[in-house]
């Protein structure tokens, strides 16, 4: 049985029908505030159930809960705040219990009803959720750089965006569908916002030996430059999968959600939209969701051990590393060779060859996927 | 052509409540059309007990899974 959403059901907060066109019609007569992309795809993560318990933005009390305590007030483990920013200026005259209209680039998205307005913390923000008051970390950056206010309470989704990658963004429902039709009970979840090398593919196999299907997931949406652009990390598995995986246990999809980079925090909040796309497992790998020297390489596996309730299973899958006595890909709890075999892929040293136009060699990255990447003049985020 | 109807009753007291809330907080055009939305909704969380949606959402999505050649 694939797993139950957080929370016990799959939030659909997607308006419909004559609903809809009511909504729509008031709509056009409310108070309206613009929200960003980044918003825009957090208002449809919680419309289609990929955020769900959530019905809408944060309350205080459980903006509070989520900072202090990693959970919702009802307990429910929750470790990134999802809110909504906005200007004094830009809800002049809007108050609680207030319907307002959000749109992005000037067309209705949604309706939300405004239950809470409320002022935060964005420093202590930053300390409990990145670990960090630092600017230089670029989900504090961006946090530092939101407006003064928050407004908490639910949405409804009237007109949703057209997906960047249409193709294949699936949502948790469809995404249940699909393992029910293919008979899967066991599913592993791999959440990436990299091009594959060996070591990924090496991660993924190795879990997915032991569960029914892979889910490859890789977000797409914001992330800081020098990451691989999304058109890219789509191709590239594109042309990985083709080659080198079996299609009857492989399901590739793209998640549209923004990274913030922060590292166990983000982890938690990773596995749990997973579960909400009906993951069983889920592949937790060296510095999860990390920048920097930020957070220690396997601390985001700690953190899981507070969550016993969480409802997926993390699997915890060391750094892989090439090892010439052995011959393949392994990792250091089943290698007994010293270091003078190993051959680690640095995603640094992997970029830098790619900057240069340099093709990496096999034991880095399959030929096929080298060549696609390398067809892009500029695979990174500027 | 229109939807086979059927008329049903309900106590005034109770009609006179949802109209009072349409007024205060939108969302449906009619009494008629909020009662039809909250019975939808109770006949789905029964439908969704043991899968987490129900029958005829299962079909369109299988429609759409299979035009994105995922089926």
């Amino acid at each position: 049985m694939v797993s139950k959403p957080h929370g016990g059901r799959l939030v659909n907060r997607v308006a419909k029908g004559r609903r809809r066109e009511a909504l729509l019609e008031e709509a056009k007569e409310l108070h309206s505030i613009e929200v960003t992309k980044n918003t825009a795809s957090d208002i449809h993560n919680i419309a289609y159930g990929a955020y769900s318990p959530l019905q809408g933005f944060l309350l205080r009390e459980d903006y509070e809960h989520v900072l202090y305590d990693m959970r919702l007030s009802d307990d429910t483990p929750w470790t990134i705040p999802i809110v909504l920013d906005v200007r004094k200026d830009e809800i002049q005259g809007v108050k609680e219990g207030d319907d307002v209209a959000l749109t992005h680039e000037g067309q209705i998205l949604a309706v939300m009803k405004v239950e809470e307005i409320y002022e935060w913390d964005k420093k202590e923000f930053a300390r409990h959720v990145f670990k960090t008051e630092d600017p230089n970390h670029p989900g504090v950056a961006r946090t530092y750089a939101r407006k003064e206010l928050l407004i908490g309470g639910p949405i409804d989704l009237l007109n949703p965006l057209k997906h960047p990658f249409d193709r294949y963004a699936l949502t948790p429902l469809e995404t249940r569908v699909l393992f029910k039709e293919k008979g899967w009970r066991t599913i592993v979840a791999f959440q990436t916002r990299n091009v594959p090398h060996l070591g990924h593919e090496y991660v993924q196999k190795a879990a997915l030996t032991f569960v029914d299907g892979l889910l490859i997931h890789p977000l797409v949406g914001w992330k800081k430059p020098g990451d691989f652009k999304d058109e890219v990390i789509v191709a590239a598995y594109e042309a990985l999968i083709k080659h080198y995986y079996p299609k009857d246990s492989v399901v590739f999809s793209v998640l549209w959600m923004q990274m913030r980079y922060a590292g166990p925090r983000e982890a938690i909040h990773h596995a749990i939209v997973r579960k909400n796309f009906g993951c069983t497992h889920f592949i937790v790998g060296r510095d999860h969701a990390g920048v920097g020297n930020y957070y220690g390489p396997y601390e985001a596996w700690d953190l899981f051990n507070e969550f016993p309730d969480l409802g997926i299973t993390p699997l915890f899958i060391r750094e892989s590393f090439y090892c010439k006595k052995c011959g393949g890909m392994v990792n250091a709890k089943i290698c007994p060779h010293s270091d003078e075999f190993r051959v680690r892929i640095s995603g640094t040293k992997l970029r830098k060859m790619i900057r240069n136009k340099e093709k990496p060699p096999e034991y880095m990255m399959r030929p096929e996927v080298a060549e696609v990447v390398l067809s892009f003049d500029n695979p990174f985020v500027t | 052509m229109g939807e086979e109807t059927v008329s049903i009753e309900i106590s005034k007291e109770l009609y006179e409540k949802v109209k009072k809330y349409i007024e205060e907080n939108g969302g449906f055009s009619s009494v008629r059309e909020f009662v039809e939305f909250v019975i939808n909704e109770v006949l789905s969380t029964e439908e969704e007990a043991g899968t987490g949606y129900t029958k005829e959402e299962e079909e369109k999505v299988k429609e759409r899974l299979r035009s994105l050649g995922y089926l």
